[in-house]
């Protein structure tokens, strides 16, 4: 019975991120890249991406905050973490990439610092959401319990 | 296909029920971003492809220097030391004539006609997608066919 509210509750989740677009198809096809070979393949990915993305988004900040912004230098940062954001199917970070770098290619620079505290919450978002997301699937794994004889029914 | 013995990096397949059958296709992935790499190595692994992987263009080249081949490589284009361009016109000069695919982030489609200039066979945007991979491995069999 709990295990089948558990289910529930992490299909509503998952349903709720293509609902809200936070995630996008290419979500899927990462999940499908996981088998029993590689059971926690897609969290794998996803630490590796938050890892990154984390680092990333500071480094840009200090940098749109300076006096002298290298915009090339910004540029790249993003169009690498809109190629990675793509790739996990992380559809509204995506999005707010683009949106950022095309105000700073306009040259609008307190545009593009709002839009980069937009992308930034998005991120964060995100990451709030699947975190839970996938403790519900580990709870849903359980520990695993080792069956152990009982004394005195040894077998031949 | 020989893979090469001095990799800088390597990623062996692993066999499990849900892969499909080993098509003796192998394929180098190309990508400066770890999580790309391993997102790439997985999506070839599961159509049956044996799988490299390098962090740069120069370690591609590297590759191919030290004896190794492939059917298809996947090539990043913005990689520091040596970017994808200027990675697959060294393997063109030095006559390798696997399937390269950028795969890239780019939007312009100017960088992207100078990308294919460089000797691409395809150019993907990421995400890279199981429809491209199927496309290619269909790419990859008519090739075969032909010789």
């Amino acid at each position: 019975m709990e295990s089948s509210h558990l289910r529930q509750q992490i299909a509503a989740m998952r349903q709720s991120f293509f609902d809200e677009e936070i995630l996008d198809g290419q979500f899927c096809q990462l999940e499908r890249l996981e088998n029993r070979g590689n059971p926690n393949f897609v969290e794998e990915v996803l630490t590796m991406y938050f890892r990154d993305s984390t680092t990333l988004l500071q480094t840009v900040e200090q940098e749109i905050e300076t006096d002298t912004i290298d915009l090339a230098k910004v540029d790249m940062m993003l169009h690498k973490f809109k190629g990675s954001s793509a790739s996990i199917g992380a559809n509204k970070v995506r999005n707010n990439i683009t949106k950022t770098r095309q105000l700073l290619e306009e040259g609008n620079l307190e545009g593009a610092k709002l839009a980069f505290r937009e992308l930034r919450m998005e991120h964060d978002n995100l990451r709030a959401k699947l975190e839970p997301y996938f403790q519900q699937q580990l709870r849903q794994v359980g520990p695993v319990e080792t069956a152990t004889r009982p004394k005195g029914s040894d077998h031949a | 296909m020989m893979l090469g013995n001095c990799a800088t990096s390597s990623s062996l397949s692993t066999t499990s029920d849900e892969d499909i059958v080993n098509n003796n296709l192998t394929a180098l992935v190309v990508d400066d971003s770890p999580m790309i790499r391993k997102l790439h190595d997985m999506h070839l692994k599961k159509f049956g492809l044996k799988v490299q992987v390098a962090e740069n263009g120069k370690n591609a080249i590297d590759l191919f220097r030290c004896g190794a081949s492939f059917n298809l490589i996947l090539m990043d284009k913005e990689m520091p030391i040596m970017d994808g361009a200027e990675a697959t016109r060294e393997l063109r000069t030095m006559g390798v004539t696997s399937m390269i695919v950028g795969v890239t982030s780019l939007d312009s489609i100017f960088d992207r006609q100078a990308f294919m200039e460089a000797g691409l066979d395809h150019c993907f945007t990421k995400p890279l997608t199981t429809e491209n991979i199927n496309f290619l491995l269909q790419e990859l069999n008519k090739n075969n066919e032909e010789n």
